[in-house]
């Protein structure tokens, strides 16, 4: 189990490396935490020509925040995060669903930035980031744009981002500190992958718009309009029935029947947690 | 095909300063092992789940299998060889020994660097924060029980020699 | 001193070589360095069966660094087939094979182009260049497909490598006058056993001498030796396998694999050294899996819960290969063998086929075949107890076998010796409060929540003796064997035929031998894993290590005593037995009195035997053997409980208590033996809750990496509560009985029971396993339901 060859580049500044992404386009990998993307070229699921290691670029790193938002660089690793006293205070929903990442040892390595262009459909970060309503800050030699987390995800592990874009960070809205949120998930063990998760993000003076995410379920992480319409109501029950129409409709296999009970309950849990 | 791409890393490992010329695409837990004969790194998965061939880079614990050797160019790591030669897991590798914590004994250096991460930030660990810190590294023979007993047993040596 | 204090059976002494592998000092193959060791990879068949048309190998040969690419032809070149054939079982067919495959692959991960490079990645590069012209044909993966498609090998003519059946009494008349009959239909998921150190061999080739000398993460170094002599026709004498540090076995490194002996024959075919180390993916793909059975089981009940009769049919299904040498009947024989084995059960029918189907080879795994009979007789009897409105445990304790009720010869045609059903089940409720427990779940129930308890109850098979193996054709021995010596400084060096992957077996040699020979435990030396410096024997199988191994290690030191003190009687014109030895000295059988140190009777055996009277030959190294000559099997049990509590939302079944009561007989060292039952137990519960290689209907592998396969992790177990119950073994000197695999034998079966009395008010039951939260969260809806059938489904026969 040993990558395909490769050249290996370890550009010292963004401008050269998107200069080097420029140059070989589709042929290239970004490698940032690499916890993800080395098991894949191990097993030769991967096979880029070109590796750009952008961990030597300090500009990616850090975590600063103005009267709005929060905004991480995106090779902010996660461990930094959890350290993060601009994290706790104004985005802790963030720092409660990286404790349910994998292990303290792939959290040293792991990024933010990593993680949201992998776009793990079970993964916790791209489901809080949709949950916040984040945006997504891609550059490229040709300049920086910034894309609502809403059309950031197309698909199975595809994103919005252009093969000479790199993600360079991601700007979170500060939540209120009167707002309340749910995060919960099920693994078969500690530290797994999601089997689905539920987040409730409940409308507040930074993003007015309850939000509701779905996980683990499908090809992407989803927003519930089911549950978005429940929030702050009285439930009853066709809300849960619609729940599962709209996880019947993520999921195009034999364990939708599993995962429409899973997330139900996830979802129940989550309610009543913000009741 | 495109030829061996190489490149040269210079770096600290266990307070030595090695450099060498490596192929870009071999990992870290390769260039212990073989070109530096480090083996008690362990390589159980190369997939980054087995927790086997745990070190620590730059002070903090990672999979040496989820890097290549270029990436630690300039850092310093620590192994197990390196711990031990410090004196720095003793009192661990003592309760181990003492509580028979291994069998086969592949899992135990990365068991040892995890359980040491551990017991840098958390003085007096429960048996669940202990359960909790090892859940990153598998272990197929012990069932894991004298592990947590031989963690523990270290943390309150540990804190009684204070 | 003492005798009582200074024995060293019975204490909890340090495994010498653990100091090693905690300063990460380990010596595993592949940590073993071979100047200009070629890497050999191995192209593996995509298909489940396929046809191989053609192959294109001249790209892959083109990259600089390959050194080999040879095909399954050009390895078959260099050996003999095998075929995976059990003469003991009459009628069995079983296909050869080779190492590699030649025209056709018949499972997902079978050998069909063999690379070797200067180093894995290149190899690897060298993969991706293969071609191959696939005409892919109909495979088989589950039970049932095999048993109806047509043969997989054609000169078979079906899939069914075995069909038996065993009979005892009148079942049909058993089952006629009973009053309640239940019957269910359990599946279990193939596993694996994960050793960490994945299947690793370093092979050597000597042309000049004609000579193989082999480091491989096996447990059967002797066996090996035998087959990589005979398959590749080399003389035996000149061939060697070392088995160094093992990171794990549990019986998945018990066997003759093909890539293994194909890295024999690079080495043959390159004259460089050949390495292989299996990566993860791989492993998973053509490791020995397990547990693939699909067995449909009747228990019938008088009245007061004593079970009239016991019939099942096992089919069972091994890959497309019966694993070789052993063959893969091993579980299903014992499936037949041993469920319901605790209790008396006058009338009995078990059938047990074996099936070939288009997945890689099945064969030992920790606990062979045991899992599944306590499963499957465990179940049972809840159901029953259920269903009659008894307590399941008074329902164990009226029938199981009594203590001291002598030989016992099973519905399953075994001799079960010597049993202690009755202490076990003392020993494991002294700990436990039943009454405390049933109050506490009935509480949760009020509060919507659900908490089960589970029993299960086992009887082992293990030390496995010459019937078994004797009667196969197989190069495979139930002696093992020990050399002992008096090294000139009065110290001692065992060699052991027995072998040690973590167990300890070689620091129970030390402890026995030390008080055989009379010297302190840190004077021996114990060397196993090495088919040159050791004596034949079977290695690690069959939890033999404590009982036979150590047996052979007694004899051989106790030997090794007579001819110190005879010795010591002619320097000191005394009769030996006027003498006795204690931790290296020689003192008067009288007195006590210090005569000589066993250094001196050493010094002057190997330097000075001028001052011996003359005629007198010292023998200060001696070999003995010890095999259980007519004794199929050791026998022992043990039982189990665990409680758990679901959370019926989520189908998550959580482990709360899980305590073991086990017969092993005399304690060698206490701390090993409880670590073997706590490990053993892990095992199991992975097998009860995650555990589960996961194939399609046509063979192909679902489960690729450990991301997918998930084992136990410490957050998952709780801690495990071992009792013992210690009653010698009359067979051998020190009576231990080996506790290796009792933890996996009795652990799912246990979750299983508790895992159904936990949904019982709910009216919902499973009895499949892994118990995996979509198979809870099912049965919990199908019971939600259908209550009304779901109950009386439980009462059925009523």
């Amino acid at each position: 189990m040993k990558p395909a060859r490769f050249n290996y580049h370890r550009p010292g500044n963004l401008p050269d490396a998107l200069a080097l992404l420029a140059e070989h386009g589709g042929a290239a990998r970004v490698l940032a935490g690499g916890q993800s993307l080395m098991p894949l070229m191990a097993m030769r699921l991967t096979r880029p020509e070109e590796l750009i290691d952008i961990n030597r670029i300090d500009e990616l790193k850090g975590i600063t925040a103005d009267d709005t938002a929060v905004t991480i660089g995106a090779l902010t690793r996660y461990t930094e995060i959890l350290r993060s006293e601009v994290i706790a205070a104004a985005v802790p929903l963030l720092a409660e669903a990286i404790r349910h990442v994998a292990h303290h040892a792939i959290r040293n390595r792991g990024t933010i930035g990593g993680s949201l262009a992998l776009a793990d459909p079970s993964a916790e970060t791209p489901a809080v980031c949709l949950a916040l309503a984040a945006r997504v800050i891609a550059r490229s030699a040709a300049g920086e744009r910034e894309i609502p987390i809403d059309s950031f995800f197309h698909g199975l592990m595809a994103t919005e981002l252009a093969e000479d874009e790199i993600l360079v960070g991601v700007r979170i809205p500060k939540r209120a500190a009167s707002a309340r949120h749910a995060f919960l998930e099920f693994a078969r063990r500690r530290g797994d992958f999601a089997q689905a998760g539920v987040i409730l993000a409940p409308g507040h003076t930074g993003v007015p718009e309850n939000r509701a995410v779905v996980f683990g379920v499908g090809a992407t992480a989803w927003r519930s309009s089911a549950l978005e319409g429940a929030m702050g109501r009285n439930i009853a029950d066709d809300v849960y029935a619609a729940l599962r129409l709209e996880v019947a409709a993520a999921v195009e296999d034999e364990t939708a029947d599993y995962k429409a009970r899973i997330v139900t309950t996830l979802a129940e849990r989550a309610m009543a947690r913000l009741a | 095909m495109s030829s061996e791409a190489e490149i040269l890393v210079r770096l600290t490992v266990n307070g030595a300063v090695v450099a060498r010329h490596v192929p870009v695409r071999r990992s870290l837990a390769d260039f212990l092992r073989h070109d530096l004969g480090l083996t008690g790194t362990h390589v159980g998965c190369e997939h980054g789940v087995c927790g086997a061939c745990t070190i620590r880079l730059d002070g903090e614990i990672v999979r040496s299998c989820l890097l290549l050797a270029a990436q630690a160019d300039g850092a310093a790591v620590e192994t197990v060889e390196g711990l031990t030669e410090s004196g720095e897991i003793a009192a661990l590798q003592q309760a181990f020994l003492a509580r028979n914590a291994l069998q086969c004994g592949f899992c135990t250096p990365g068991m040892l660097v995890t359980a040491a991460d551990l017991l840098r930030t958390t003085t007096t660990p429960t048996r669940e924060e202990i359960r909790g810190a090892i859940s990153a590294n598998y272990c197929r023979c012990t069932g894991y029980h004298a592990i947590v007993d031989a963690i523990e047993t270290a943390a309150t040596s540990r804190t009684g020699d204070r | 001193m003492s005798a009582a204090t200074d024995q060293e059976v019975g204490r909890s002494r340090v495994r010498p070589r653990a100091r090693r592998l905690v300063a990460g000092r380990g010596r595993y193959t592949d940590d073993i360095a071979a100047p200009r060791a070629v890497h050999v990879a191995f192209y593996r068949s995509p298909h489940p069966h396929a046809r191989i048309k053609a192959l294109e190998l001249s790209a892959a040969r083109a990259i600089p660094g390959v050194v080999l690419v040879a095909s399954g032809a050009d390895i078959a070149r260099h050996c003999k087939p095998f075929a995976g054939v059990h003469r003991l079982f009459i009628g069995m067919k079983a296909a050869d094979q080779l190492p590699v495959a030649v025209d056709r692959a018949c499972w997902q991960g079978e050998p069909v182009v063999v690379v070797a490079a200067e180093t894995r990645a290149i190899a690897e590069d060298a993969l991706d260049l293969i071609e191959v012209d696939w005409e892919p044909l109909e495979g088989f993966g589950t039970p049932e497909g095999a048993l109806a498609g047509p043969a997989i090998h054609e000169q078979l003519g079906d899939n069914i490598g075995f069909d038996g059946i065993t009979t005892t009494g009148d079942v049909a008349t058993a089952i006629a006058g009973a009053a309640v009959v239940v019957e269910d239909t359990f599946r279990f998921g193939r596993h694996t056993g994960v050793c960490l150190e994945a299947r690793s061999i370093l092979a050597v080739y000597d042309p000049q001498e004609q000579s193989l000398v082999v480091h491989e993460s096996h447990q059967c170094p002797a066996q090996q030796q035998a087959i990589f002599a005979d398959l590749m026709g080399l003389p035996e004498h000149r061939v060697r396998v070392i088995c160094p540090d093992v990171g794990g076995a549990f019986g998945i490194k018990q066997q003759l694999y093909g890539d293994e002996l194909a890295t024999c024959i690079v080495a043959k075919m390159t004259g460089r050294p050949a390495l292989f180390v299996a990566d993860r993916v791989e492993s998973f793909a053509s490791d020995i899996h397990a547990r693939e059975h699909v067995v449909k089981a009747r228990m019938a009940f008088a009245h007061d819960g004593s079970i009239l009769a016991l019939t099942l049919d096992d089919l069972f299904a091994v890959g497309a290969y019966s694993q070789y040498p052993r063959s893969s009947i091993g579980e299903a024989s014992h499936v037949a063998r041993l469920t319901g084995a605790p209790y008396r059960i006058p009338a009995y029918q078990a059938r047990v086929r074996m099936v070939y189907q288009n997945k890689p080879p099945v064969g030992h795994y920790r606990a062979v075949g045991h899992p599944i009979a306590c499963a499957v007789g465990e179940s049972l009897i809840d159901q029953g107890a259920r269903a009659l409105g008894l307590d399941p445990i008074a329902v164990r304790r009226l029938n199981q076998i009594r203590d001291g009720s002598g030989p016992h010869a099973s519905h399953g045609a075994a001799v079960l010796e010597g049993l202690t059903l009755d202490a076990c089940l003392d020993r494991l409720l002294a700990g436990f409060d039943v009454t405390d427990f049933r109050r506490e779940q009935a509480a949760a129930r009020q509060r919507g929540s659900l908490l089960g308890l589970g029993i299960a109850s086992f009887v082992e098979l293990a030390g496995t003796g010459a019937p078994y193996y004797g009667e196969s054709g197989a190069p495979v021995t139930a002696q093992e064997a020990c050399l002992v010596r008096l090294e000139p400084s009065g110290h001692v060096r065992c060699q052991a035929s027995a072998t040690d992957q973590g167990q300890g077996t070689d620091t129970a040699i030390g402890q026995a031998v030390a008080d055989a020979v009379g010297v302190a435990f840190d004077d021996v030396e114990v060397v196993s894993g090495d088919s040159a410096a050791c004596p034949p024997g079977g290695g690690a199988w069959a939890s033999r290590g404590a009982s036979a191994g150590v047996e052979a290690a007694v004899r051989a030191g106790r030997a090794l005593r007579a001819e110190i003190l005879r010795l010591a009687g002619l320097i000191l014109q005394r009769k030996p037995e006027q003498m006795y030895v204690r931790r290296g000295v020689i003192r008067d059988a009288v007195t006590g009195a210090e005569l000589i140190t066993i250094r001196e009777v050493a010094v002057i055996g190997h330097y000075r035997q001028h001052l011996l009277p003359p005629g007198t030959q010292p023998d200060l190294s001696l070999v003995r053997s010890y095999v259980p000559q007519n004794q199929a099997f050791l026998t022992t049990n043990g039982i189990q409980l665990a409680t758990v509590s679901i959370d019926p939302g989520l189908g998550e079944v959580r482990l709360l208590r899980h305590r073991v009561a086990h017969d092993s007989g005399t304690v060698i060292n206490p701390q090993l033996l409880d670590e073997q039952i706590r490990g053993g137990v892990v095992q199991g519960l992975g097998a009860a809750l995650f555990e589960e290689i996961r194939y399609g209907e046509d063979g192909t592998l679902g489960t690729g990496t450990l991301m997918d396969y998930l084992v136990p992790l410490a957050t998952e177990i709780p801690d495990i509560e071992v009792v013992h119950v210690t009653t010698a073994d009359p067979s051998t000197t020190l009576g231990a009985k080996g506790a290796g695999e009792a933890g996996t034998a009795g652990a799912a079966a246990a979750v299983l029971n508790a895992v159904n009395d936990a949904l019982a008010p709910l009216g919902a039951r499973v009895s499949a396993l892994p118990l995996t939260p979509e198979r809870v969260l099912a049965a919990i809806a199908a019971a939600s339901s259908v209550p009304a059938e779901a109950l009386s489904r439980q009462k059925a026969g009523t």
